[in-house]
């Protein structure tokens, strides 16, 4: 069935001048792969699927029934919930902070090249340094409260957004700034009415890729030192043993950071919908 | 229009270039993109420049708009002397340079928002001009939905609504395809009869050149200089009859040869 279409369109290839009709014959008969959602779907069961036979094996896995269980459990217990809030709190107030101060500098590095001078050489050094590296250093002058792991995912947010922000700036298109001063705008207005809209995506970009670094972050922050998390919670699961709340924590940590990547990216598509994608 | 008025504005030097050089230093050596170029350009004028590339067209018009400076000379536009870009001097830009996060319509109102003109003044001097560019359909609309050549008429009436005193256009049809060309030629010579504002066109087409122009420059590269100006003696309107006359076919056929044999 699916070999006659395509059979056809070879031999109208062949046969026909080199531009104009077939193309379109070829396109319409290539669109016949199954949808994203469903291959999402299905790869999703697959995965189950496919961890279940491990769980089998002996291998000491824990089956998907037992996590489901022990997932239970903990959200029955409370613990779930509080680990849950802890660790989002956390991410959250860094996430906010990082990128509430990345933004600014990210402008001022991309638009003043002072600015660029005084700063570039400072980000790209930490950017270097895992921002996990700082956590034994924070831990020391920041006590082990909430402060040094708020510390270090503000850093991390900051971080990943920071650059971004500037890259966004340097792009924008110099015909476009022209095309402003020739309308009689000034430097103010270029930055409001062009420069921010202009590199908007950039800067979503930015934010992204800082709430994904946010994330990796808190979980790596608990497992040094917290008393709740889901970090914490997975810490104390390895010294008992507890392989089924370890994996309630990944899939947990997985699902959220998911969660928070599509409700960015959500926000990403409406504030950009002016942009031609290729 | 009285006869004497033309006259008149025939003698009066809208726009004037004196002397402009330009030079740019490209990886230690020194080019000339533009040495010593004077022209006048008359109120009303349709002036099209023309010439192979490197010949300084696009550098000159840069210099014309304020978008840069230049090494020696100085050009004068009503009397004064171009110091940085101003709405008195519309461009219209290859690449359209439209805001592509704003609909149809608030890239017109741009400049006037900027000029701080009232809202409902602004609405309506924007839809004045979408209508005549005949994008009164689509003004609601981002441009990533329109053509080429609806973008650049989207981009004119932005010019158009700053009511500047002269047009520069930098091949403003380049990227459009041989009939949409055609068109938006003839689309703006309709624009232009209305009010006859002052318009310098660069292009690298000739056909283009002689359709548009009363008199066409054309330019010589390395370094860039005017190297003739050719008088176009056909009457306005221009239409299909005009671009099909053996005049036209002659004055065309002289601005090729000084193009492509200077």
């Amino acid at each position: 069935m699916s070999a006659d279409p395509q059979a056809a369109v070879v031999s109208t290839a062949g046969t026909a001048p080199p531009e104009g009709g077939p193309t379109a014959a070829v396109t319409s008969t290539k669109r016949r792969a199954p949808s994203l959602l469903v291959l999402n779907i299905a790869t999703i069961f697959l995965g189950l699927g496919l961890w279940w036979l491990i769980s089998l094996t002996g291998l000491q896995i824990p089956s998907p029934v037992e996590v489901l269980l022990a997932g239970i459990d903990l959200a029955a217990s409370g613990i779930l919930l509080t680990d849950i809030v802890a660790s989002l709190t956390r991410v959250l107030t860094g996430f906010l902070l990082g990128t509430a101060l990345a933004i600014p500098v990210g402008f001022l590095m991309g638009w003043y090249g002072w600015a660029r001078g005084l700063l570039e050489p400072w980000v790209q050094f930490f950017r270097t340094v895992p921002p996990l590296a700082i956590i034994p250093l924070a831990i020391v002058l920041m006590g082990i409260g909430e402060q040094p792991k708020i510390f270090v995912i503000f850093l991390a947010a900051f971080l990943s957004c920071v650059i971004s922000t500037f890259q966004g700036v340097v792009q924008v298109d110099r015909t476009l700034i022209n095309a402003a001063r020739v309308l009689g705008a000034k430097d103010g207005t270029i930055f409001a009415r062009v420069v921010v809209p202009a590199s908007t995506p950039f800067i979503l970009v930015g934010m992204r890729v800082g709430l994904g670094s946010a994330w990796a972050t808190v979980v790596a922050a608990e497992l040094i030192a917290a008393q709740q998390g889901l970090g914490y919670r997975m810490q104390q699961a390895q010294i008992y043993y507890d392989l089924p709340t370890i994996f309630v924590g990944i899939l947990v940590i997985g699902l959220f950071g998911l969660v928070m990547d599509r409700v960015l990216l959500a926000i990403e598509s409406k504030l950009t919908v002016w942009q031609e994608r290729r | 229009m009285n006869p004497a008025e033309q006259t008149l504005t025939a003698t009066d030097r809208k726009i004037q270039v004196r002397d402009i050089t330009k030079h740019y230093e490209v990886g230690g050596k020194r080019f000339e993109a533009l040495g010593g170029v004077s022209l006048d350009v008359a109120e009303n004028e349709f002036v099209t420049v023309v010439g192979p590339s490197g010949c300084g067209k696009s550098t000159l018009m840069n210099i014309l708009g304020g978008l840069d400076e230049p090494t020696s000379g100085s050009a004068v536009v009503d009397g004064k002397e171009v110091r940085g870009p101003s709405p008195e001097r519309g461009i219209i830009f290859q690449q359209y340079a439209l805001f592509p996060w704003l609909t149809v319509r608030q890239n017109v109102e741009f400049g006037l928002k900027t000029a701080r003109v009232p809202a409902d003044e602004r609405r309506r001097t924007a839809q004045h001009f979408i209508e005549m560019v005949g994008l009164a359909d689509f003004a609601d609309s981002l441009p990533k939905t329109l053509s080429g050549g609806m973008k650049q008429r989207c981009a004119i009436a932005r010019a158009y609504a700053m009511n500047p005193s002269i047009l520069l256009m930098d091949e403003p049809f380049g990227a459009l395809d041989a009939l949409s060309r055609v068109r938006m030629q003839e689309h703006l010579l309709e624009t232009w009869e209305q009010d006859r504002r002052t318009i310098v066109f660069i292009t690298h087409d000739v056909d283009e050149a002689a359709f548009l122009a009363n008199r066409v420059v054309v330019m010589a590269a390395r370094p860039g200089r005017i190297h003739r100006i050719i008088d176009v003696d056909l009457p306005y309107p221009r239409t299909e009859d005009v671009r099909l006359s053996p005049e036209f076919t002659a004055i065309r056929n002289d601005i090729w040869t000084s193009v492509y044999h200077q």
